[in-house]
């Protein structure tokens, strides 16, 4: 692959979102992934979700671990400063980025290899320390880069490339999530842009940790028959609980649902979701039915989709700390540095 | 008082008072209270814990030296042994120096024979404070309170002084403050009436201790956190590190709470393990904000791979490391100074990291402030290298200073104002020629300034490159950027010798106060040296210097491999012949006795003895 950037001709032409930036304000370098990736249909919703909410590219930090998906976030959001750190350690430095802005909007990208492996302490204490982070797992259930050995997420039973069946239990993290206090949760697939998009805004717009496990099918490693992981597999046993629709507060709302299929969640900052429910009942505010939903299709061998979870209230780590509204990287030395005074008066309570 | 075959020490203002005392049981206040009533009858005292990793029931000691000259490292030995713990009695009383003092409870009888050499001071507490006391909670507590009062008579103190302090303790608790002099005063006029003039110690009041503060390293290093502007702490619970974020805790409720809003104008996480902490300390700095960790060997053991990205990603990260006794999982109630290596070179590839190296807590104090200073302006980890010794105990201080118009240095950082006026910006280009590049904050401008953050693989403008002349002048500005470095940290402290001399001395941290003592010792067996406190890793120029002056150079370490006598080997290329090791590692604090003897007996090698001059 080359590593030049895509040429910026001709945006000039392209529509402009509220924030006066086109779709390629938003993209990235070239992708150096294989071609056809689940990961590369990833970073273009990515793409897609920030131009549909009017961010301002430039207000958001995009952290990663090490791996296939943590490399995504240079082909994406080229305007925004990334940080691409240590193998299963992004959660702890986007923790340490949140603490030190809590004005930017914190998007953490990492694989099953990277958060449910070497990664699963720093997520799971994330979620339950509450950061303002979304945070996307690219889920293949394979080790990409070191070729194709299995990670924590592959099923039992699940067939390697080489032929070789999984014989260890997978860990779920979107039911890890819902246990340890995430207050948006959600699951879809790198293959269904249309569920995948607004389920990636309304994480954005979430005030506190928002999971999102996205299936994202290997095609080098992981796409064959026998795999849990695979296009075709995934594809029959989706199961998706809800559509999701993302309403800002400037924008009209939608009503060509008939009443009773929607139903309306308002976030902290004022934008709407608004859930259309597929098939049975589900109620995607209730953690302990979800959690319950998700166990009872795991077993019918089904994949849960959708927003399975969402807390209206939640709140995040700057206010369990309780800091001041000011980001702490914009404190003066006057805010910061009690001063000799203080000193001396300190130094006499001391002899 | 016992019939004595040896006589009895007599000493006015210079001995050691140890207390041997069970862990929990209320001791640690009464005894510090004894040591601060020493300091505030103006006489320099040097306390010190030693203590088990134990909660509750296992044997402690609290060693205070009492010097008039102003001795403040650990002397070795016992003139008063404050014998309270029965488990630890037989050691205890063994320890006392020939003709010391054992101070004990003689509620019960002794059993057995006791040395001939002693002196045996016994005070019933237990009986008094049945006697005086119902509740079975003062019965026990005032115990403690008592031998402070008890302590204070035998030792001639000031009665109102130790007052004193119990109001000063006990502040608006008038209860309290009542029963506790009650009980202290009781002590005290029971060794008055039964041991007046029979015992040779003495503290009498002097003006030896000026305006010098007492207070640890550990709430030194939180407080110079506090000053030096960090908001951002993340830490793992260690012994003997936790009371340093627990002391910028308290510090920053004081003085950091927004007057108007109350809300904190800092972030405090205690982190999951030591790889959290030091990964919340990267995003933070990378963010723009001073952060910092505090830890010990274990803890930098596992923050290896984080500490190789801020060294390589060029993230600022300040981590003080209070160091004890190794291996990793090994000694965490004991002091050592042997994590040098471990930090100088901290993680995989070519990595090598700027170490502090403060003596007291004024430098604790000093050294963690400018820490932030230097992590910026280097955009590198900076290790603040205390130890157990210099954190977990009281020391006399210089009183701590603050300039007022000092500025935070910041370091290399391109504002939005700057890269609209049309500078270039390529993150890791060597546009100074001092191997720092500049930086920007995430969110300072729409269209400029923006970059991806990798460990290597990328060149000057941070582009993925897996190019070899990227990598290469990558590390060579590093290298550049380790030159500089050397320019900016504090420099050494010499102190020359009375005479001259072709022989000298290099120390670091913890040692300084014993090592002064030892060159008093020294001197006055005609041994002369010249003496180096180094404060910093990388060397400066004034290190090689010194050691190029001299035909031998000591360096005393409390580590066993000399890692400081590593370090200057490999980093100056020094001949290893010139260093001469004196080493200390049993865990307990390093005393002149040691490096004098130490020194004394490698003088009489065939290779250092023509150097030195014969007397008269």
């Amino acid at each position: 692959m080359t590593y030049i950037a895509k040429p910026r001709l001709g945006s000039e032409a392209l529509p402009r979102n509220a924030a006066g930036f086109t779709r390629r304000d938003y993209e990235g370098r070239v992708s150096t992934l294989c071609a056809g990736c689940g990961h590369d249909s990833i970073s273009a919703a990515i793409v897609q979700a920030c131009y549909e909410l009017d961010i301002e590219p430039h207000r958001v930090a995009k952290m990663s671990g090490i791996g296939c998906s943590s490399k995504t976030p240079d082909y994406f959001l080229g305007a925004s400063h990334g940080f691409n750190s240590v193998h299963g350690r992004m959660p702890s430095v986007a923790t340490g980025a949140a603490l030190a802005n809590r004005d930017l909007t914190y998007l953490g990208v990492s694989g099953d290899g990277d958060s449910a492996s070497i990664g699963i302490g720093q997520f799971a204490h994330a979620m339950r320390r509450g950061v303002n982070l979304t945070y996307i797992v690219e889920n293949n259930g394979v080790y990409g880069l070191t070729k194709g050995q299995f990670s924590a997420t592959a099923d039992k039973g699940s067939k390697s490339k080489k032929g070789v069946l999984n014989a260890d239990s997978p860990i779920d993290l979107v039911a890890l999530a819902l246990q340890l206090g995430a207050t948006y949760v959600a699951r879809s697939f790198s293959g269904d842009k249309e569920q995948l998009v607004p389920l990636i805004k309304g994480a954005l717009r979430h005030k506190g940790p928002a999971f999102i496990d996205v299936l994202s099918p290997c095609v080098t490693f992981n796409n064959h028959a026998g795999s849990t992981k695979s296009y075709d597999y995934v594809r029959e046993h989706n199961e998706a609980v809800n559509r999701v629709e993302v309403v800002l507060q400037r924008h009209a709302i939608e009503t060509s649902y008939a009443p009773g299929e929607l139903r309306r969640v308002v976030q902290h900052d004022g934008s709407m979701l608004l859930l259309r429910k597929l098939g049975q009942d589900y109620d995607p505010t209730d953690r302990i039915g979800a959690m319950n939903h998700l166990h009872e299709h795991a077993a019918l061998g089904e994949i849960v989709t959708g927003l399975l979870y969402v807390d209206e209230h939640a709140d995040d780590l700057h206010k369990h700390l309780n800091t001041v509204e000011a980001p702490l990287n914009t404190l003066t030395d006057e805010a910061l540095c009690p001063g000799n005074e203080v000193l001396q008066a300190l130094n006499a309570t001391l002899r | 008082m016992d019939s004595m075959t040896v006589p009895a020490i007599t000493a006015v203002n210079d001995f050691v008072v140890k207390f041997a005392n069970v862990n929990g049981s209320g001791s640690a206040s009464a005894n510090e209270m004894f040591a601060r009533a020493i300091v505030r009858m103006g006489v320099p005292v040097s306390p010190r814990n030693i203590f088990p990793s134990n909660i509750q029931g296992m044997p402690t000691w609290y060693e205070v030296r009492v010097s008039e000259k102003g001795w403040l490292g650990r002397r070795g030995g016992c003139d008063l042994m404050v014998a309270l713990n029965a488990q630890t009695w037989d050691a205890d009383v063994a320890e006392i120096e020939p003709g010391g003092y054992l101070f004990y409870d003689s509620t019960r009888p002794l059993k057995g024979k006791l040395r001939e050499d002693i002196n045996v001071i016994g005070v019933p507490l237990t009986a008094i404070c049945t006697r005086e006391f119902t509740d079975p909670n003062q019965r026990r507590l005032f115990k403690n309170i008592m031998y402070v009062g008890a302590l204070a008579g035998l030792l001639d103190m000031e009665f109102e002084v130790v007052e004193g302090l119990i109001a000063q303790q006990y502040r608006g608790k008038t209860q309290l403050i009542d029963g506790n002099r009650a009980a202290a005063r009781i002590g005290y006029d029971h060794t008055r009436t039964h041991f007046a003039g029979k015992i040779g110690l003495k503290i009498r009041r002097s003006d030896a201790v000026g305006d010098r503060i007492v207070i640890d390293g550990n709430a030194a290093a939180g407080l110079g956190a506090v000053y030096g502007g960090a908001t951002v702490a993340a830490w793992y619970p260690i012994t003997p590190s936790t009371s340093v974020v627990e002391a910028f805790t308290t510090y920053c409720r004081k003085y950091r709470t927004c007057p108007e809003s109350g809300a904190a104008r800092y972030a405090i996480v205690q982190a999951e393990d030591e790889l959290a902490s030091i990964g919340m300390v990267l995003g933070a700095s990378w963010n723009g904000a001073r952060a910092f960790t505090a830890t010990s060997g274990p803890g930098i053991s596992l923050m290896q791979e984080f500490l190789g990205l801020s060294y390589f990603a060029e993230v600022p990260s300040v981590i003080i490391d209070v160091q004890r006794g190794g291996p990793s999982t090994g000694m965490p109630t004991k002091t050592q100074q042997s994590d040098l290596l471990l930090c100088a070179y901290a993680s995989h590839g070519d990595t090598r990291h700027v170490l502090l190296f403060p003596e007291d807590p004024h430098e604790c104090f000093t050294m963690t402030a400018q820490a932030f200073d230097l992590a910026e302006r280097l955009q590198t980890p900076v290790f603040l290298m205390t130890d157990l010794d210099i954190g977990m105990n009281e020391r006399l201080s210089q009183p701590f200073a603050w300039d007022d118009a000092r500025a935070y240095d910041r370091g290399k950082v391109l504002t939005a104002e700057d890269l609209d006026a049309g500078k270039s910006f390529g993150r890791y280009e060597d546009v100074d020629g001092d191997g720092i590049p500049w930086r920007t904050i995430p969110g300072t401008h729409p269209a400029k300034g923006a970059f991806f953050t990798r460990g290597t693989s990328r060149n000057a403008q941070a582009r993925y490159s897996e190019l070899g002349e990227d990598y290469v002048y990558n590390m060579e500005r590093l290298r550049t950027k380790f030159e500089t470095a050397k320019t900016l940290v504090p420099p050494p402290v010499a102190q020359p010798a009375l005479q001259p001399t072709r022989l000298g001395v290099i120390h670091f941290g913890s040692t300084s106060p014993a090592m002064a003592e030892a060159l008093d010792i020294l001197a006055a067996d005609g041994i002369y040296l010249d003496a180096l406190r180094v404060r910093a890793f990388p060397f400066n120029a004034e290190v090689e210097a010194f050691v190029d002056a001299h035909d031998f150079v000591f360096v005393v370490e409390q580590n066993e491999s000399g890692q400081l006598r590593t370090l200057l080997v490999n980093e100056c290329e020094f001949d290893p012949k010139k260093l001469v090791k004196v080493l200390h590692y049993d865990g307990s604090p390093i005393t002149a006795r040691f490096i004098a003897g130490a020194i004394s007996e490698a003088m009489n090698s065939p290779r250092l003895r023509p150097l030195i001059p014969t007397k008269g």
